[in-house]
């Protein structure tokens, strides 16, 4: 069985990108911290799960319904956070 | 793809790629109800961290930051080892699965014993909730510390269940069971195994990473 599979490139080339992505979010903790602290360490968080799904769970090969499968938790996550966050704000956090 | 090894296609499906399809699409429905599971613990956490900014900020300045940064790195090694297995078994390379398997596992495990070291130092300090907690310690802090276990917990469970599994591949894989045509284990495992790893993926600036003001 010599089936073709995946390329082995990619692979390695996602992985190094995700552990210059992890030296980036360890290395501004030495920076003295800001308000852009923690969305930067979401920036990079998001940027690293994006690699994951694209690459190593191969979306980048997958069929628009797949995609849209694997979005759409996301989706719904968003829903419930903005919704929550909506009554937080405007009721029950002093503001 | 005609060899002695290919799978009988299921009734239910027209061909191997529709089954292959169906297998992607049920995988990533699991998916989207896993990211809702934990969705609902990183919504307490967002609200909790909002209400009580310091205590979290003190939170996380008694979790060790380089323990966390290891496993970060520990657990994304492991991905790319998952996903060499997948494209050596579509190569029909046996070995090298088995080595990759192993490798991830092996991963795992050292994931779970720097946890297993981080929760006995939490111990150690009185920093379980339920248990007699440091006193001097603000009270709000016990609901990140909770939070803490919660999340981790919730996450080292993912993991247990997940070298459950790869020792079902190893003994699969031992048989003669997963070959090039018949790849579909590794690959929905290696779906869940990179999912988890995500989920560490933020956690690991959500509790490690609060910014002391």
């Amino acid at each position: 069985m010599n089936a073709q599979g995946p390329p082995f490139r990619p692979l390695y080339g996602t992985y190094a990108a995700l552990i210059v992505l992890l030296a980036m979010t360890a290395s501004a903790t030495a920076l003295p911290a800001g308000w852009w602290s923690t969305p930067l360490g979401l920036a990079v968080a998001v940027a690293k799960a994006s690699l994951i799904f694209v690459f190593f769970m191969r979306l980048r090969s997958q069929v628009p319904l797949v995609r849209i499968f694997a979005l759409v938790g996301f989706f719904f996550l968003a829903v419930m956070l903005i919704l929550t966050l909506a009554d937080y704000f405007t009721r029950l956090l002093p503001v | 793809m005609n060899g002695p090894s290919t799978p009988s296609l299921p009734a239910a499906y027209g061909d191997f790629r529709q089954r292959d399809l169906a297998n992607h699409l049920g995988m990533w429905a699991f998916i989207a109800t896993e990211v809702l599971f934990f969705g609902g613990l990183f919504l307490a956490y967002v609200v909790y961290r909002i209400t009580y900014p310091a205590a979290f900020a003190a939170g996380s300045h008694t979790l060790d930051f380089w323990r966390g940064t290891i496993n970060t790195a520990v657990l994304l090694t492991s991905s790319l080892t998952m996903a060499l297995g997948d494209a050596y078994i579509k190569r029909g390379n046996r070995t090298a699965l088995r080595n990759c398997v192993i490798a991830t596992a092996s991963l795992g495990v050292l994931f779970l014993a720097i946890k297993a070291s981080e929760y006995h130092e939490m111990y150690a300090k009185h920093l379980v909730p339920g248990l007699p907690f440091d006193p001097q310690a603000p009270s709000p802090l016990q609901l990140f510390v909770f939070l803490y276990f919660a999340m981790t917990g919730l996450h080292a469970v993912h993991m247990l269940i997940g070298l459950g599994l790869m020792a079902w591949l190893l003994r699969q894989n031992r048989r003669g069971r997963l070959t090039a045509a018949h790849h579909a284990p590794v690959e929905m495992f290696g779906l869940y195994w990179h999912f988890v790893d995500c989920v560490w993926v933020f956690l690991y600036p959500l509790l490690y990473l609060i910014p002391q003001r």
